[in-house]
């Protein structure tokens, strides 16, 4: 999106029309917003929980006029808006931060937690165009598994892995191990993930022992959204304005903080 | 050897060109500074450091106003004992001066931050006191002649690095405080920080900002930024001068130059585009060339002759 568009982003309200429980910690927010029905896979915006924080949060779905986030509880913001029902309104500014480039040919996505949200979108958009999707989820127990019929819908049955730490479903292990034998036994013209850090780590290293291209999302703490305040820095770059998708060459550059430190609410390093 | 005709030198310090990356935008880590300072600044000043850390506000700590921003961040800042790192880094990979904003609750608080900015490598020490949303700092002491002068005194006899003054907008007489303020050893005044503002949403009757109140920067504010940058030509026409509000082009920086500043700070203008700095540096350039004159230098408080 145009430099203008990000800096001169007000914040508008809107009204929240849908509410969706996806998990016992995760529910979808649906909300019309002129500017952010138009956002790209990737891009992030600032939801303003009025009285209460604003918070960023990645774009799950765009379309006829109307934007999802699915969303986690964590702390007061998350908690805050798990308690608001339809017809609540909130504060938007954005869509910001770059996207996802479209690849085609074969495709993996690897997701884990909230990180799925963005990828389910990227899947949408690639589903029709490329020649075969497939998709790694990994998440803590099933009830936690997100959008596993959705992405089910996309992806073939065999080209949907799901992992739980605890065996509930798919197979018992970290989202990151069955990765290396896939990679070994298929070939993939580009590999997308989104999730905890130490988790997009693994899969960096992964990817990089094999030489395959990369595209990540990246959470930093965020204040401006817009490149200005300097909260959201991974060694030089904002990951709200640069990113927050950076490829292999871009992680490459910062493998010394990804997945190790961040800066906190007072701007000092501290671990991830 | 042909001269620089972008050079400019004011307080002790030596700039390759006369733009300044403003306190609180991209100031945390010396890899950021180094980026504005590749994307062509002169020089650049960090966020403000106090004594201790502070979180600041919780959000939203920015909104965007008509041709402008509001911000109350609440001076995030991990205080002066970790800092001291990230200023010896700064020192390791930065090819442009480094300035340290330090801000305190007193005379003393100020002093003892500058001290260590200063003996961890700040090329020089950049006084915020006039950070308007933070209760018992900032407004008080820049709004108070009697206060400034302890404060800048306090700090002016622990460091002996250029000393700057920013100043605060949010004065009947701006040019009083910038003569307390060099009268207490000031070498340089900024002007100028922020300016007091609220924004309120209709839909919820909120005021938008966690803290209320915060301070407007960006194109709204240019023409009272210039008025003051003004004002205290007139009354110090010899003390240097730092522009600062508003700054978006070339031309706004030479409006600067002619009411009386030796070098520009730009803030909010790196959200529209990083590569401001050296747009602003191409068109200064042009500009002088089309006006045949030799430097920077020639063109400060020019207006103020016609
Ligand atoms: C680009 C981006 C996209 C994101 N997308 C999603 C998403 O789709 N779904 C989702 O559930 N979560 C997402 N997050 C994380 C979400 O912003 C945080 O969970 C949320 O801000 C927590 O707020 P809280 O008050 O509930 O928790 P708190 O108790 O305030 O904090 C819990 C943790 O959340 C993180 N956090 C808090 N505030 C911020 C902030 N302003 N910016 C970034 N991180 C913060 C910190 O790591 C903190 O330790 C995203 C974050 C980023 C940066
Ligand atoms: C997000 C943000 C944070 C700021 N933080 C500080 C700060 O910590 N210390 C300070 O002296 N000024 C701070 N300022 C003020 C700027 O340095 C500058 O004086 C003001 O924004 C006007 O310049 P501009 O219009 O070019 O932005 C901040 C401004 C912005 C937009
Ligand atoms: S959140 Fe402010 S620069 Fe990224």
């Amino acid at each position: 999106m145009s430099a203008w568009l990000t800096a001169a982003n007000t914040l508008r309200t809107t009204e929240i029309v849908q509410i969706r429980t996806e998990s016992p910690t995760v529910k979808t927010y649906v909300l019309p917003d002129r500017l952010c029905c138009k956002a790209k896979p990737g891009q992030f915006l600032m939801l303003w929980i009025p009285g209460i924080d604003e918070i960023p949060l990645s774009i799950m779905e765009a379309k006829n006029g109307l934007v999802s986030v699915s969303v986690k509880v964590v702390g007061d913001a998350t908690r805050h808006l798990h308690g608001m029902e339809a017809g609540a309104t909130v504060g938007v500014r954005g869509p910001f931060g770059n996207s996802f480039t479209e690849s085609r040919g074969r495709i993996l996505l690897v997701g884990g937690g909230t990180g799925v949200a963005p990828l389910l979108f990227l899947a949408r958009q690639l589903s029709a165009k490329t020649e075969r999707l497939s998709f790694v989820e990994g998440a803590k127990t099933k009830d936690e598994l997100l959008f596993v019929r959705e992405l089910g819908g996309i992806c073939n049955e065999k080209s949907l892995i799901t992992t739980t730490e605890d065996g509930t479903a798919g197979l018992q292990c970290l989202v990151t191990e069955p990765l290396a034998s896939l990679l070994d036994r298929e070939h993939f013209d580009m590999i997308y993930t989104c999730g905890p850090e130490v988790m997009v780590k693994k899969i960096f290293e992964i990817t990089e022992q094999r030489k395959l291209p990369l595209e990540a999302s990246l959470e930093r703490l965020m204040r401006c959204g817009i490149g200005l305040c300097g909260s959201c820095m991974i060694g030089k770059y904002r990951v709200c304005r640069d990113g927050p998708v950076f490829t292999a060459a871009q992680l490459r550059e910062v493998k010394d903080e990804l997945g190790v430190s961040k800066l906190g609410f007072d701007g000092s390093r501290i671990p991830v | 050897m042909e001269r620089n005709p972008l050079r400019v030198s004011f307080a002790g310090l030596e700039l390759e060109n006369p733009t300044i990356l403003a306190s609180g935008v991209l100031g945390y880590s010396a890899e950021s500074l180094d980026r504005v300072v590749r994307a062509g600044a002169g020089a650049v000043v960090t966020k403000s450091i106090g004594v201790e850390p502070r979180v600041g506000y919780v959000n939203p700590t920015l909104v965007q106003a008509e041709a402008g921003f509001l911000n109350a961040m609440g001076l995030p800042n991990p205080g002066i004992g970790v800092y001291v790192q990230e200023i010896g880094h700064c020192k390791t990979v930065l090819r442009a001066p480094l300035v340290v904003s330090v801000f305190g609750y007193s005379a003393q608080e100020y002093a003892g931050v500058a001290k260590k900015a200063a003996s961890a490598g700040a090329d020089a020490v950049e006084l915020n006191v006039s950070c308007p949303h933070v209760r018992q700092t900032g407004a008080e002491i820049g709004q108070d002649p009697k206060i400034l002068k302890e404060v800048v005194e306090n700090v002016k006899a622990v460091i002996d690095v250029p000393l700057i003054v920013k100043l605060s907008p949010n004065v009947s007489d701006i040019a009083l405080l910038g003569r307390a303020a060099v009268e207490a050893g000031a070498d340089a005044l900024t002007a100028v920080n922020t300016l007091k503002a609220v924004a309120i949403d209709v839909e919820t009757t909120r005021p938008v900002l966690a803290n209320v109140k915060g301070g407007l920067s960006g194109a709204a504010v240019k023409p009272v930024a210039l008025r003051c940058v003004w004002d205290i030509f007139e009354e110090l026409p010899d003390v240097p001068i730092i522009g600062c509000g508003g700054i978006s082009s070339w031309s706004d920086a030479v409006e600067f130059f002619l009411a009386g500043a030796s070098a520009v700070q730009i803030g909010s203008a790196v959200a529209f585009d990083e590569g401001i700095f050296n747009a602003v540096n191409r068109g200064v350039l042009s500009y002088l060339r089309r006006k045949h004159l030799g430097s920077v230098k020639e063109l400060v408080g020019l207006a103020h002759r016609s």
